[in-house]
Formats: structure tokens, sequence, C-alpha cells
């Protein structure tokens, strides 16, 4: 059974200028399979964060359905752990808390919490932070106390917007590296929303590619390729140019 | 210099000054009593020393527990309201709909026209002063509780529905602690207006604290009695403001920690 059934879903928003929808998202059907690592990527615009963030509940799609384990999404919920664009952590909580957050909120005791917040910060390699502030972070310290936040709660799918965007490169694939040890360790399913191809292709078991304008699905390419990936190897450039060839088609065909 | 000797030279160059000036009989002694003077009379009127404060000899904790009751009881009801309200008022449409006219009308009237009904009301005693000092604290603390959740990161608490957070818990654990900031900075606004107000309602409708010795001296032509009446407001008020930093520097220590602030402390 498919983790993540995205069905038929289309998505208008009112556009106050106009008077009139603009249609954003346009009959997306997507399956993610359990244990899948799907990379929806597209340019700016085309409605990626838009349909993430109605596998989180926060918005509802206009047409369509949306079925994470088989259930209809109609609210955010902690089976859905999302890490966001920016870190979004609570600042007045320290590494630990903010890691521990869920618990908090499910009234589990401060020991056991805190036992349990300290494996989750050893996995995503913070251990020595766990007091720290999160003003006191870096943006890649951040970012993985994030990760961490959202393994803690054991959510069926985690849901990932452009996490590594503000990283600089370098801390970028580190960050990839860490992401593909945890996933392969917990063996979850994860959902990934990116505008880079070569992260895309980094990371997936399957990259989506969209379109802008309305945004549909171009194509869902399954990635096979050794892991870890180089992404100089002759393979890894033909799903690059499949994919450049996807998102340019009116270049290409001039040529 | 050591960094807590700099607060020095400016107070005691100001007193200098003035001294001179009292003794160089430019004034008569009477209307501008010397620093010296007030300290003595100050002192009488603390510790009883020399009988110079008369009725008032030995009489200052009395007047001085008088004023501070009055400003604590009216300062923790404004700022339980306070907090209360403008929490509601920012979190829900319906509060903010049903009470935020009402309140931002009452707003503009000045908490001391509000005197004769006071006196007319609660008669003269503490109640017309607490009532007072409860207006003067309570609108800068509501403002800044309704500011403080209307900026509130909403990422935040989409983070908190994200990891299952329900209505009231998004309340307590993401929006009260991310408003906490602003509501200090309503609480500290408040205490002054709360010491203003005590002494105001000392002069008018009660017949303790030291608001009316302040305006009792002045009937008596006592003048250096009227600045050191002055001077204990100001030194309670100042005390007071300390006593909230450093409950802020507690309850804010992840602030302390990150910004500007931290690197005084």
């Amino acid at each position: 059974m498919a983790n993540i059934e995205i069905a038929a879903v289309s998505k208008s928003f009112l556009d106050p200028r106009r008077g009139a929808d603009l249609l954003t998202l346009d009959r997306i059907d997507l399956m993610v399979e359990d244990n899948d690592f799907l990379c929806l990527l597209g340019p700016s615009g085309c409605g990626k964060s838009t349909l993430l963030n109605m596998v989180a509940g926060f918005e509802q799609p206009s047409q369509g359905s949306v079925r994470v384990g088989g259930e209809p999404v109609t609210a955010p919920g902690a089976d859905r752990g999302m890490v966001f664009q920016q870190p979004t952590l609570m600042p007045w909580l320290t590494v630990w808390q903010n890691v521990a957050f869920h618990l908090r909120l499910k009234r589990v005791g401060r020991r056991e919490r805190r036992a349990t917040a300290q494996h989750f910060v050893d996995l995503v390699g913070l251990t020595g932070f766990e007091n720290h502030y999160p003003a006191q972070l870096s943006g890649g310290m951040s970012q993985r106390v994030g990760i961490a936040r959202a393994l803690l709660m054991n959510p069926r799918v985690i849901l990932m917007d452009e996490p590594f965007g503000a990283l600089d490169e370098q801390t970028k694939m580190e960050m990839h590296g860490e992401l593909i040890r945890i996933w392969e360790r917990s063996r979850g399913t994860i959902l990934f929303v990116t505008h880079g191809i070569d992260e895309a292709l980094t990371l997936g078991t399957h990259v989506a590619v969209m379109s802008a304008r309305p945004g549909r699905i171009r194509e869902v390419i399954p990635v096979d390729l050794p892991r870890p990936r180089d992404i100089t190897s002759p393979r890894f450039n033909d799903y690059k140019r499949h994919i450049l060839s996807l998102l340019r088609p009116d270049e290409v065909s001039v040529r | 210099m050591r960094h807590y000797l700099r607060r020095f030279p400016v107070p005691l160059g100001l007193l200098a000054v003035w001294e001179a000036i009292s003794r160089s009989g430019l004034l008569p002694a009477a209307l501008l009593p010397a620093p010296s003077t007030v300290l003595a009379s100050w002192a009488d009127w603390i510790f009883a020393t020399d009988g110079s404060s008369q009725t008032y000899s030995g009489h200052w904790l009395t007047d001085a527990m008088a004023s501070l009751w009055r400003v604590l009881a009216g300062y923790a009801l404004a700022s339980l309201c306070g907090i209360a309200i403008g929490v509601g008022i920012g979190w829900s449409r319906i509060i903010e709909t049903l009470a935020e006219p009402t309140l931002q009308m009452l707003r503009p009237i000045p908490p001391v026209s509000w005197i004769p009904l006071a006196i007319i009301w609660f008669g003269i005693a503490d109640r017309p002063a607490i009532f007072l000092v409860f207006l003067g604290a309570f609108f800068p603390i509501l403002m800044n509780a309704i500011h403080g959740v209307k900026i509130c990161d909403r990422n935040l608490v989409r983070a908190g529905a994200m990891m299952g957070a329900s209505q009231s818990q998004l309340l307590r654990h993401i929006v009260f602690p991310a408003a906490l900031p602003s509501i200090f900075a309503g609480l500290r606004i408040g205490i002054g207006s709360a010491w203003m107000l005590t002494v105001t309602a000392e002069m008018v409708a009660v017949k303790s604290g030291l608001g009316y010795v302040l305006w009792d001296s002045y009937y008596f032509i006592r003048y250096d009695l009227v600045m050191a009446a002055m001077a204990s407001i100001g030194l309670l008020g100042y005390l007071s403001d300390i006593g909230l930093k450093m409950l802020m520097r507690v309850v804010l220590r992840w602030q302390v920690a990150t910004t500007v602030q931290g690197r005084t402390a």
C-alpha cells in the first residue's frame, strides 16, 4: 500500500488584483511508497511547497484528495513530521527541549523526555549541544535540531521543505550524507521538496519533476544509482541531462 | 574606573551643585533646602534622629509600606487582567471583536480623571488608590500583551500544530512564551505608571502614604520633607524596576545569551 497518495489534486488561489482564481496546481497524481525517498523537484512558483503543505495539513486542496497511510489528511498532525525551510525552533527552549517538544505536548515526564531527546540529539550529531539555545547555533546545526525533532515523533512520513536551501554548499553536502545515513537506519518515508537538481539526484530514490504555472508533474523518475552517489559520474549526468530537458522543453526542441 | 563606580559621578555632581546653590543664599533656604537639610529631615523621618520632621518622625516605614501595598495590589491586579485579556484579544478574533472597541475607548481617558468617581465609589482609603493604580498599569500591560501575541511567528504555531498541539497547547506552549518579551516591556512601563498614580491618589483621596506626606508637607511649607518624599518615591520606583529586571533575566534567559542586553549584563 502506498504511504502517501495524492489523487487528482488541484489548488487555486484567489488573485486579489485580478479578482480571479489562479490555478497553482493542476490535477496532481503522486504515490509515495513506504521507505521511498521522493524528491519533488521544480522551479520556484511551481507549487511544490503548496503540495507539501497539503500533505502536512496546513492547506486544503481545492479538488482531489490527499491520503497518508490510507487516512485522508484534514489537519496537521504528529504522524507527519515536517522539517521547515527555516528551522522554526522555539527560541526559548534549549536544543534537547526543542527535540522533545512533542513529548512535552503528550505530558511525558521530564526524565523520560530528556533520555529520549538524547538519543535523537546523538543521532543527528549534536552531542554536547543539548543545553544550547537556538540563537547560539549555526544554520546547519539548527536544521539538525529540526530533523531530530521530526524523527522523535516516529512519524509515518517526513516532509522536508527545502531544508538545506539556506546552507552553504559544503554544509549542505555534509547534511546530505547525514540525512541519507539517518534515512537508511530508520527506513522511513521522506517527501523532500527542492529546486536543486543535484540535491534531488543525490538524495532521492525517486525524483518527481514538476513544471510551473500551473504546476503539473511531468515525470516521476526512479533513480537507480549506487550510494554514496557520485555527482560527477556519467550516469549521474545522464539523469541530470534528462531532467534538464524536462525542465526546459522548449530550448531542447529548438536545438 | 571600575564598572560599578561609573554610576556615582553624575548624581554626586548634581548634589554638589545643588548644595552650593542653596548655601550661596541665592534663594531663601526654606524654598530651596540644601541636600544636607533634606537628608537630615529624611533621616529623622525614617529613624526619628532629631525630631525635625515633627509628626512624621520615625514614621517613614509605615508611609512607604502604605504606598507600596497600594502599588503592589493595583499592579498585581492590572498584570493579571492585562495579560489574560491581552492574550485573549491577540489570540481570538471573537474576543477581539467583543472587547477591544470598549477597551480602546476607555484607554485615552487619563486615569487621574477617574479620581472623583473613585472617591464616590470607594471612599477615602486604600481602594480608590488601588483602583487608580490598576487603571494606570492595566493599559500598557494590555497593549503590549496583545502586540506580543500578534507578532508571534506563524511558523512556530505551524511547527506546534505539526507536533500535535491542541489549540490550548499552542496558546500555552508557543504563543504565550513567544509573547513574553513584549509582555515584560508592558510590565515595566506599567510599574512606572503604578507609582505615579499611587502618589497622585494619595495627594487627593487617601490620608496616608508617601504622596500624602508630600502634599501635607507642602501645606506646612516643609519643602525639605517634600523633597525627601520625592526621593523616597524615586527610590522605591527604581527598586521595583530592578526587581522586575531581575525577574526578566530569569524568565527570558534565552534572550540574555544572544542579545545586546546580554553584552552589558
